[in-house]
């Protein structure tokens, strides 16, 4: 079977973020008041060919730790994985 | 002394590494990336650059290359190992080091000279020069500050582990200034400043000459 998964790597909250306040800066610049933070991160999009949803999921998550995120300064979040 | 320039698709620091390697009197050598062998080189080093476009994040996809099971063996072995800018990178993605290299704290890209003092002589490329000694040498890197957790960065400092750290301004907002460190067995280096670029006085600086100047007795622990 084929499923599409979402994964979400962002850099770890103790790691400072200058992209993320650059964009945050950026926005208090053009009028948008009351953003107090941004963190910006990665998101992929995984094609996969599986036995299941759950073999999907853990071959995703698999990936995720070997490739995907690095483990010293990322966090990941597996946010879907949906039959394609 | 034979010194292999690993050379993967996108470094850019290959013929200068080389040239400052030949220059030290090496045999140096160029290996392809999807070598499996070394060609019984030894001493390597892994080149600045871009490999792989910095896909992903700078380091993540080089790691996986076939000649890099080499590069872990001929570490594991004891042998002498740099990585220089991406190689450093790359060494940190390979987990042949410790920590990693993330976007600089003021986003830009930065390429000037910086200057480094030499905080331990107890590597195979250091040891020809003495701790405390100041050294100048570019920086070219978007992605160069060096972070750790606080444990990682404890066990660095209480090892004598930082080989390099950055005096009078800090390029990149590296923890602790740190600009080069090695492993326990300290066989392996990584730095983000080039000293192949700084290894002719007609390149404005010679400072880095030296760390391609390998005694013998280094080249197997």
């Amino acid at each position: 079977m084929r499923f599409r998964a979402r994964v979400r790597v962002m850099p770890r909250a103790t790691i400072l973020d200058p992209q993320g306040q650059a964009v945050a800066h950026a926005l208090g610049e053009l009028g948008f008041s009351g953003v107090t933070g941004a963190r910006v991160g990665r998101a992929v999009e995984l094609e996969l060919e599986a036995a299941s949803a759950e073999a999907a999921r853990e071959g995703a998550l698999k990936m995720c730790e070997r490739l995907l995120a690095n483990p010293v300064t990322e966090d990941f979040a597996l946010d879907a994985v949906e039959q394609a | 002394m034979k010194i292999a320039v690993v050379r993967f698709p996108g470094s850019n620091c290959d013929a200068d590494a080389l040239a400052a390697a030949a220059g030290a009197g090496a045999e140096a050598v160029y290996v392809w990336h999807r070598s499996t062998d070394l060609e019984g080189a030894d001493a390597v080093v892994l080149p600045g650059g871009f490999s792989y476009g910095d896909y992903l994040r700078p380091g993540a996809i080089a790691r996986f290359s076939p000649v890099m099971r080499a590069v872990a063996a001929h570490a594991a072995a004891g042998r002498p190992l740099l990585g220089i800018c991406n190689g450093f990178q790359i060494l940190c993605e390979a987990q042949l080091l410790p920590g990693a290299l993330v976007r600089n704290g003021g986003l830009s890209f930065v390429c000037r000279p910086v200057r480094v003092r030499v905080e331990s002589d107890t590597t195979p490329f250091t040891a020809r020069y003495r701790p405390g000694q100041c050294l100048t040498m570019p920086v070219a890197h978007g992605a160069g500050r060096f972070v750790a957790d606080q444990a990682t960065l404890d066990l660095l400092e209480r090892e004598e582990r930082v080989v390099f750290r950055y005096v009078g301004g800090n390029p990149n907002g590296a923890m602790r200034d740190i600009a080069g460190i090695t492993n326990q067995e300290r066989n392996v280096v990584g730095l983000m400043p080039h000293p192949e670029r700084a290894s002719e006085a007609l390149l404005g600086s010679n400072d880095g000459a030296a760390m391609f100047v390998l005694a013998a007795a280094t080249a197997v622990a």
